[in-house]
């Protein structure tokens, strides 16, 4: 198992051919309380890149983009009567879905954790 | 939320404060300005309407009016606005809007008597446009004296009253739209029982110098907290409140608006503000179009710019929406045409091209509880 990150500020825990994605602690920090959560359908498939979710702070809406290729293989339906989870535990209860990887050497293009870590620091 | 204008951005008298309180600050109308604390949004909001909250709204621009030797600044003012200013008494207050040749909206204000002056507060964003347009309109008849370095804050909320009666036992008994001059911590402040959260409250303009002191008192009071803009917004909303750029502006009229209660009975007769003709005929014909508020069914929020539509025709658009704190639940209002606006409407609001089903709904969203005494 193993986190990566992406410069939209989102993780993607990898296991096996699957991810499980959401948002950083950083990134919940910044949007402020979270009001809803929209998550993709399972059995959406997505290209890297693509707007597969969406989440409302109290002051706007957040597009969540695909970080990797593949199809939706759950999502977590708990969000939408407590999208404060994403703010309470990002990387844990806060977890927006599940993908199943159609290219897993995207994930080569991702950040590790020292990565993502210095790219927060750059942002000041 | 935010709105930027050129050069560097300038600071209220609080603005050292709100960095000591852990405030996160973004550009506003020119102002770097909290759009919330630590504790965020919700529990800000929450915090103002359970107990109190501190806004520092020095942002806004605080204008004085005085009449010129022989002529009378309220009904100088009265060319500008069609609030009836001419019947303020002496620490009576009034909200009114500056109109344009079209009947459009320039800003809104609030308009206070205080007897030998008039205390206009603008909006932060028109402020500098507003005092040109009242310097080219009302120079010959009034002396025109901006006060933009003034302090102004607002302490809102249920229990606003017992905190600041603390400091200033006089104001527990004034009534909602109403002001009058008050010594707080040393300082002649200027407070008026008014404010922008739909809740009881007051707005207090203070020596520029005096404002961070006073800030600090009324935060030492228990009630009180420091609310940010977000919460602000989403207080305003809930009390079915307008937000000058966003719900009015120069291409709305206030009888389009729902602000036709802000308009004086006999100025509805009697005109004489700028365009008059076109407010005239809406009021005896009615507006093609009203602002009304939207519940949407479900959770999605439609925020402003979102199309209102009936079985695919658009017939409207949302000019403020978000979420609603107090009723865990989405809202938002907007203009639609006038023959779909009647409550109990459903309507689709588009969400990210999707429809989310709503309906037309009565505002406030969350009951006004003003002081009426």
């Amino acid at each position: 198992m193993s986190i990566k990150y992406t410069n939209e500020h989102e993780w993607v825990r990898v296991e096996g051919d699957v991810g499980t994605i959401g948002i950083t602690s950083y990134a919940q920090e910044q949007l402020g309380d979270v009001v809803f959560v929209e998550v993709p359908a399972v059995g959406r498939k997505v290209a890297k890149g693509d707007s597969v979710a969406v989440v409302e702070s109290v002051k706007a809406a957040s597009d969540i983009y695909a970080p990797v290729s593949g199809e939706v293989v759950e999502a977590n339906a708990a969000l939408a009567d407590s999208p404060g989870d994403v703010n309470a535990e990002p990387t844990g209860k806060g977890w927006f879905f599940k993908i199943k990887f159609s290219n897993k050497a995207e994930l080569d293009g991702l950040m590790d954790e020292a990565a993502y870590d210095a790219f927060v620091k750059s942002l000041g | 939320m935010t709105e930027t204008s050129p050069g560097p951005l300038k600071h209220t008298p609080l603005h050292a404060l709100h960095r000591e309180l852990g405030a996160r600050l973004v550009p506003f109308a020119g102002y770097e300005m909290p759009v919330q604390y630590p504790t965020g949004i919700l529990a800000e909001h929450a915090q103002t309407r359970t107990a109190a909250g501190l806004f520092d709204v020095s942002h806004m621009g605080q204008v004085r009016l005085t009449a010129k030797p022989g002529h009378n600044a309220a009904k100088a003012l009265e060319t500008l606005v069609p609030g009836d200013i001419s019947g303020l008494l002496p620490g009576q207050q009034r909200y009114t809007q500056l109109t344009n040749e079209t009947g459009g909206i320039l800003d809104d204000l609030m308009v206070t008597s205080t007897g030998d002056h008039l205390l206009l507060v603008l909006n932060a964003a028109c402020k500098d446009a507003d005092l040109a347009h009242v310097q080219k309109h009302l120079a010959a008849t009034c002396e025109i004296e901006p006060m933009f370095s003034r302090g102004l804050m607002a302490v809102q909320g249920p229990q606003a009253a017992q905190a600041l009666a603390r400091l200033a036992p006089s104001v527990a008994t004034m009534k909602f739209m109403t002001g009058a001059f008050v010594m707080i911590d040393g300082a002649q402040c200027y407070v008026t029982r008014s404010g922008y959260t739909g809740g009881d409250g007051y707005e207090i303009s203070t020596p520029a110098e005096a404002t961070e002191a006073v800030a600090r008192k009324l935060l030492a009071q228990p009630e009180v907290k420091p609310i940010g803009l977000g919460a602000r917004d989403s207080l305003r909303l809930e009390a079915g409140l307008c937000l000058y750029g966003h719900d009015i502006d120069t291409t709305t009229t206030p009888i389009e608006a729902g602000l036709l209660w802000s308009i004086g009975k006999e100025r509805r007769v009697q005109g004489g503000f700028p365009g008059a003709a076109v407010i005239q005929k809406q009021i005896a014909e009615g507006a093609s179009r009203k602002r009304v508020g939207l519940l949407p069914e479900g959770k999605a929020i439609a925020r402003e710019g979102a199309e209102i539509a009936i079985g695919g025709k658009i017939v409207g658009k949302v000019t403020s929406g978000g979420f609603s704190p107090t009723l865990g639940r989405a809202i938002a209002m907007g203009y639609v045409e006038r023959a779909h606006s009647a409550t109990g409407t459903k309507v689709d609001l588009l969400v990210r091209g999707k429809p989310a089903p709503a309906e037309i709904a009565p505002m406030p969203f969350v009951k006004h509880a003003y002081y009426r005494g």
